[in-house]
């Protein structure tokens, strides 16, 4: 705690410290995780109001297909499974680098990395499908919706992997230091964040779109 | 070259998008051309390029940013005016056999960008930029927590600003309104540029509008002095608080909406068309989803900054403290559950209606509290009639009766009659003139002296200040009067000649605003000549209650040499008042962000992705996208942001200050 300037306290009266005159450094980065939170939480309103426009469009079928005929539930549960699997590797690459093992940590962000891949690539191919059929998102509000739902998050998805691949390559160069530290809780957080979004998509979009 | 080749390297820019045709344009064109070329070249000329580049684009300084908010809200405040007075003398013309001066298109496009650029480029950057500038020195911090990201949000705030204004130049701009409702705004009804500049611009300084949220959210949260529990925190700050609250809750939802219209007018989808599913009245929802909250996002800083001037220039401490802290806290979360009262008239029946009718009337009793708050801090209070002191009493006597007719309006039979007539215009610049506009001249002048060491002239600043009000006064009972009649708003012609009269008083109005605009301008001239005479050394001329105040005016780069400790709400009321010395010796190194240009290029990037968008230059649009990721992922790969400002620089400065301070007793 702070000491005061004695020279400069009247005589006689109690003097609280009114300046900390220790040196007082915020550690870089304090806010970071704070800020970060912050940052989700206004991604998650943007989610918020895509899944408010799945609700109204949903069964806007304007007379073109409808979620029974399209969406191949057996390829939904496999996506979900390597979206489910990356956030497990992605946690051991963060208890990996609480134990300072970088090799470990960058294994398991690669490993990740694969699995995020391969929820893209098995997206894709969704929606080429989908596409193929003629159900692509201009030809009905559901189908808007749908698209624009489960697309941004392909492209949160994608902008994901393109911090990875840049994450791993600074953790390589520069090692387990603080700065790299606070990134890969960031990523973490925004990786098992978009986990938690694709749930609200496979039980909404998917399971309840089924059953509609 | 072949047609396709054009088209491909052009998009839909063509010679015929330039509006040469258009006379007044093209005056204004060339105005503004010239004007910018004698800038540029005095620039050139003054060498003041490296100057402006080192010490004011790159720089992470919460202060210099603030500044630069500022600037870019006046500027474009005298566009956002210019286009209100043409509208106004239109109005006042085309009556009868008289077709105006103004033909529809280039009319409607003048009442859009009037509302856009007001909103999103004058209010929203004046508030920013007091935000910026005051908060981290009310709480004692250096900067605030991320001060890239801030020069940044700044920078994208103003490449919005320049899309606008380049609409004005190249195509054209949105004819829709300053909501662009749908399905008006989709490619069928407005198939030109003029929606997708509307857009593009939103959508970029919207990025930075929701990042400065988050970082003065989190600078708020994190960085104040210690001692300062949340409810020491001076009021000003508590506003900002609640602000970026409402902004990082209300701005995602903007992001989202503009998104699913431009898909609409670039990919085809449904979600607001008339056909294939879709619903224009989902956009209305959603757009007033975000339009409610962001109007309280104007208005609770301007709330701040009247409880700081009324408590200093009453020389009493704020009345009710806690019971204003409540009173934004209350309004924060009825910010939210009001925003259908702004289309009763869509038809959701009567229970919705009566829901939304009430919790806006709700909203009249914290607001009513603060009147009354600030009435009784001035109750026995020792009042010195500054400028400041005067623009708050102006707002509580105007505020107060464009309060009570939105609570007129939160009827919803009575809002059925008055929906879009003149009567609302008239109720909104009420509360947006009277309280946001009238609260910012008040933190102008207020914190003038902080920022640049002298106070503002005062003669000026009183004639400014009658114009305005008596302008507002003049040029908007006119308008409540012709809605009462049932005028509608947005009109370009009129057929009763009986109206006449009343927009030809409003015009006049118009033109004392228009007084009261230069005498502001020539205010600041005046007091930048006079600096000498209105200097002030001791960096508190106000006889302050908070800490901005104890620290010098200008604040040096790190504001305070040593992190002040707070006992009390008015912080520095209490150190006068218990005669805190100031410490003169044993500085110390002080830990500091460096500057960076990454925000001015990163800004720069998205400026040219949204121009391509508009016009359908894909090539330009993918290859500033790439760009604009190796920027991005290039800026990550700088580790080194910091630097200390050595201990022998700090007691420099100090010292000039401890000078200063007994040179003058």
């Amino acid at each position: 705690m702070a000491t005061t300037m004695t020279e400069t306290t009247p005589p006689g009266t109690e003097a609280p410290a009114f300046w900390d005159l220790d040196p007082h450094e915020h550690p870089p980065g304090a806010s970071t995780m704070l800020g970060f939170w912050l940052y989700l939480m206004s991604d998650c309103l943007i989610f918020a109001m895509l899944f408010a426009a799945w609700g109204v469009y949903g069964a806007a079928y304007a007379g073109g297909p409808t979620p029974k005929e399209l969406f191949d539930l057996k390829l939904v549960a496999v996506n979900t499974a390597m979206l489910l699997l990356s956030s497990i590797t992605y946690g051991f690459a963060m208890i990996s680098s609480d134990e300072k093992r970088q090799g470990a940590v960058l294994g398991w962000l690669a490993a990740t990395g694969l699995f995020g891949a391969a929820f893209l690539a098995i997206e894709l191919y969704e929606f080429s499908h989908l596409l193929h059929e003629g159900a692509g998102p201009q030809r009905s509000a559901f189908l808007s919706a749908f698209f624009t739902l489960v697309g941004t998050h392909g492209l949160h998805v994608t902008f994901g992997l393109i911090w990875l691949v840049t994450l791993m390559v600074q953790v390589a160069r520069r090692g387990l230091e603080p700065a790299n530290l606070r990134r890969l809780q960031c990523l973490s957080l925004f990786w098992h964040f978009l986990d938690v979004i694709w749930i609200g998509v496979f039980t909404f979009v998917y399971l309840l779109g089924v059953m509609r | 070259m072949s047609d396709t080749l054009i088209k491909t390297i052009f998009g839909r820019l063509t010679l015929e998008s330039f509006p040469i045709h258009e006379p007044i344009v093209l005056a204004t064109f060339v105005v503004v051309a010239l004007g910018g070329v004698a800038l540029l070249l005095a620039l050139t000329y003054f060498k003041l390029w490296g100057y402006l580049w080192k010490e004011w684009f790159t720089s992470v300084d919460h202060k210099k940013i603030g500044i630069m908010y500022m600037v870019l809200g006046l500027v474009m405040l005298l566009r956002g005016f210019a286009d209100a007075i043409m509208m106004r003398l239109q109005q006042a013309m085309a009556f009868g056999a008289n077709e105006g001066y103004l033909n529809a298109h280039h009319f409607d496009q003048i009442f859009t960008a009037h509302g856009v650029i007001m909103i999103f480029f004058v209010a929203m950057p004046f508030v920013t930029g007091l935000m910026n500038y005051v908060v981290p020195l009310q709480i004692g911090a250096r900067d605030v927590s991320f001060p890239f990201l801030n020069n940044f949000s700044f920078w994208m705030t103003a490449a919005g600003a320049v899309i606008v204004m380049a609409s004005l130049f190249v195509g054209e701009f949105a004819r829709t309104g300053w909501l662009a409702m749908a399905p008006l705004s989709g490619l069928d009804y407005s198939p030109d540029v003029g929606v997708d500049y509307y857009i593009w611009a939103l959508q970029v300084a919207g990025v930075g509008t929701l990042l400065s949220g988050v970082n003065l959210l989190a600078t708020i949260v994190k960085m104040r002095a210690p001692g300062m529990t949340m409810m020491k925190m001076p009021v000003f700050t508590w506003s900002a608080l609640v602000t970026n609250v409402l902004i990082v809750a209300a701005f995602p939802v903007l992001t989202a909406v503009l998104a699913m219209l431009s898909l609409d007018r670039y990919v085809g989808t449904n979600f607001f068309t008339n056909t294939g599913g879709g619903n224009p009245m989902m956009y209305v929802n959603m757009i007033w989803i975000w339009g409610h909250p962001e109007v309280y996002i104007l208005i609770l800083p301007a709330f701040g900054i009247f409880s700081e001037v009324v408590s200093t220039f009453s020389g009493k401490r704020l009345f009710g403290y806690t019971s204003m802290i409540y009173a934004l806290i209350v309004i924060c979360i009825l910010a939210y559950l009001v925003w259908l009262h702004h289309f009763f008239t869509m038809g959701s029946g009567a229970s919705v209606n009566s829901f939304f009718g009430i919790t806006t009337m709700i909203i009249s009793i914290p607001t009513g509290a603060k009147i009354f708050n600030w009435l009784f801090t001035m109750y026995k209070g020792r009042i010195r009639f500054e400028l400041p002191m005067m623009w708050s009493i102006a707002f509580m006597l105007t505020f107060v009766i464009g309060g009570m007719t939105g609570v007129l309006l939160a009827v919803p039979p009575a809002d059925f009659v008055l929906h879009n007539s003149l009567f609302l215009i008239a109720h909104f610049h009420n509360v947006i003139i009277g309280g946001v506009l009238f609260g910012l001249f008040a933190g102008i002048n207020y914190w003038w002296p902080k920022a640049f060491g002298f106070k503002l002239d005062k003669k000026w600043g009183l004639v400014s200040f009658w114009c305005w009000v008596v302008g507002f006064w003049v040029a908007f009972t006119p308008l409540y009067i012709l809605g009462l009649m049932g005028v509608t708003r947005r009109l370009r012609h009129f057929d009763d000649p009986s109206l006449q009269i009343w927009f030809i008083i409003a015009g006049i109005g118009a033109a004392i605003i228009a007084v009261g605009i230069a005498a502001f301008l020539i205010q600041i001239f005046v007091s930048v000549r006079n600096r000498e005479q209105l200097r002030d050394f001791t960096g508190d001329p106000w006889d302050g209650r908070s800490l901005e105040w104890a620290t010098s005016s200008p604040p040096p780069e790190y504001n305070f040499a040593f992190t002040p400790v707070i006992h009390d709400l008015d912080a520095w009321y209490d150190m006068k008042s218990r005669e805190a010395a100031r410490p003169t010796t044993g500085f110390r190194d002080i830990h500091m962000p460096k500057s960076t240009g990454a925000g001015v290029i990163l800004a720069g990037l998205s400026a040219v992705i949204a121009m391509a968008m508009i016009w359908y230059i894909w090539w330009l649009a993918i290859l500033g996208f790439v760009g604009l990721l190796v920027v991005a992922i290039g800026h990550t790969f700088n580790y080194d942001r910091d630097f200390h400002i050595p201990a022998e620089e700090v007691t420099r400065v100090e010292n000039l200050r401890t000078q200063a301070l007994a040179a003058r007793g």
